[in-house]
């Protein structure tokens, strides 16, 4: 019966790995992790049957590092962990961002810090999915709310990585990687793919980081053992590749990449809004606590009140715009987070002083219910 | 249409694997809305487990199970914690072969079966205790269609299990329909 339709019950993770390969992605390396696994232990069934690799290394640098190295020959590449494992890759996705490898990392949020509570959901990894790895650096971190919009959104992730040159953390919770719901599938034919650009010179004329070649923010990339030779490196480099200290060259470099994300954002923007028209009080949240924010919502208006729902599912970078104008017309906006307290100052900012902020946190290692958030919304 | 139903018992016992069907049956087969969650320990076997399954005619907000109407508990642990937390005219459906301690209930129906016994003696194996308990279920709720249940468990269990699992739930779904005529018919 399933295979003659195309609607699926399916967990997120499942829909994590399904989508990943319907976006094009043909290899992954990865080292097993709650509560992220399920995406390895699909994959490892699927993709030898479309002609891709599956790699299970010996930790989570390795399997970073691993994709890195299969993007550069052109492969779609994707790997995917949760909170200590995330913490490991922090270094080489500053290496993927500097090197402009795109390549998508998966980070199923659980409790942290450290092992915490490896079966239970949690949001604590939004400020590190920015931040984790150091220095200036372009990233765009997506956040899937149900298990259709894991399949659809992982797509975009490549989509954005690709076009980008970029790492794109994909961040999930616990709640969205483990339960089931009904997907559609697309036909293969109708979803929008992007594959990055490749240079049009002989190999002897590539300059491997010269974006002028391109569109002047993103150089055309060409796929190692295809005979366009270079070099690939940490350091700043010029537009050969090799490394360069010539402030000029570091500081043209810096700011070249820094420029993608002003350049992206607007594509890379997915925020939905419910009710916010005539809102009085507007609830931002993302993943599993957008799902407890509509219920919310719903219920307040059923009591009279003229709630609202901001869903990002972009988190990087901030939707700024939204949030603005939201704060010039709402008394107050509540940002229910599964943390101490994140977003919400991302939000205070975007606000500029316009609007009430109150910030509802929990860390219990369990969901925000929605009555949590009806209370606060009947309080304001 | 609204329900929310909690599946609870112990690791190893196939409740999250039940909870899966259940919500195929009703999402795939039945065409409803539908969502399910699980919550487990890190233990393998032995520990807590439960599955939590939302079936309804519109788009479900919120994925987790906050006041269900269908609760089975097939543990003694499952029934202390789960066992009165039910709606008001909802059904507590107790495996009386593991719990010893049923909790009376003045605004829910309790409707104790020995689920594992009638795996273990009416099937001939004990593992298919949770088919049994969903053929119980659909037999003492009509939550779903027997229709969908039965391809549900046939599309999910190993090959060559099918008749052993269909039997498990015909013979579930009798004692849950006898069930459910008795407490109609006092």
């Amino acid at each position: 019966m399933r295979s003659e339709t195309s609607i699926r019950l399916m967990q997120g993770n499942e829909a994590c790995a399904e989508g990943a390969v319907a976006a094009g992605m043909r290899f992954f390396a990865g080292y097993p992790i709650t509560p992220s696994t399920e995406i390895a232990e699909h994959l490892a069934a699927i993709l030898p049957k479309v002609g891709g690799k599956f790699i299970q290394m010996e930790d989570e640098i390795a399997s970073i590092s691993a994709v890195i190295g299969a993007s550069l020959t052109g492969a779609k590449s994707m790997t995917a962990t949760s909170g200590p494992g995330f913490s490991l890759k922090q270094e080489s996705i500053g290496f993927a961002a500097i090197a402009e490898v795109p390549c998508v990392i998966v980070n199923v949020m659980r409790v942290g810090p450290s092992t915490g509570v490896p079966t239970a959901p949690s949001q604590a990894d939004v400020m590190q999915a920015r931040w984790g790895t150091h220095g200036d650096h372009p990233v765009v971190v997506l956040c899937p709310t149900s298990v259709a919009e894991t399949y659809t959104l992982i797509v975009e992730a490549f989509n954005i990585s690709e076009r980008w040159r970029i790492p794109v953390i994909f961040l999930m919770d616990e709640v969205v990687g483990h339960m089931r719901e009904k997907v559609e599938i697309p036909d293969s034919g109708k979803l929008k793919i992007v594959n990055r650009a490749y240079p049009d010179c002989e190999p002897e004329d590539y300059l491997p980081f010269d974006a002028d070649a391109g569109d002047g923010v993103v150089p055309p990339m060409a796929d190692f053992g295809t005979g366009y030779r270079f070099h690939v490196t940490g350091l700043t480099h010029d537009r050969t590749g090799f490394p360069t200290t010539k402030r000029p060259e570091v500081d043209a470099l810096i700011r070249r990449l820094d420029s993608k994300i002003d350049k992206a954002r607007q594509e890379v923007t997915f925020v939905d809004e419910v009710l916010t028209d005539d809102a009085d009080i507007v609830v931002f949240a993302y993943g599993i606590t957008a799902r407890a924010g509509a219920k919310a919502v719903r219920d307040a208006r059923a009591s009279g009140i003229a709630a609202g729902l901001l869903k990002a599912k972009t988190l990087w970078p901030f939707p700024d715009e939204y949030v603005e104008r939201i704060a010039q017309k709402a008394r107050a906006i509540v940002v229910p987070e599964m943390n101490m307290g994140q977003l919400v100052h991302e939000v205070e900012r975007a606000s500029k002083g316009k609007t009430k902020v109150i910030s509802l946190t929990r860390v219990d290692a369990e969901p925000i219910s929605p009555s949590e958030i009806l209370s606060v919304l009947k309080e304001v | 249409m609204y329900k929310e139903i909690r599946l609870s018992g112990t690791g190893g016992q196939g409740l999250i694997l039940a909870g899966l069907i259940l919500a195929e049956a009703a999402g795939v087969y039945d065409g409803y809305e539908v969502i399910q969650t699980q919550s487990y320990g890190p233990e393998a076997r032995g520990g807590a487990s439960r599955a939590e399954v939302i079936i309804s005619d519109h788009v479900i907000d919120y994925p987790k199970v906050t006041s269900p109407d269908i609760v089975l508990v097939m543990s003694q642990q499952a029934c202390d914690r789960y066992g009165r937390q039910v709606k008001p005219g909802g059904i507590v459906l107790v495996d009386d072969t593991n719990v010893g301690s049923i909790p009376a209930l003045e605004e829910a129906s309790v409707v104790t079966l020995p689920i594992t016994d009638i795996a273990r003696h009416d099937v001939g194996r004990q593992v298919v205790a949770n088919v049994v308990a969903l053929g119980a279920l659909v037999g003492a709720t009509c939550i779903v269609t027997p229709e969908a249940m039965e391809q549900a468990i046939l599309a999910r269990v190993p090959r060559g299990t099918e008749e052993l699992n269909k039997k498990a739930f015909s013979v579930g779904l009798e004692t849950g329909r006898e069930a459910r005529a008795r407490h109609e018919t006092p």
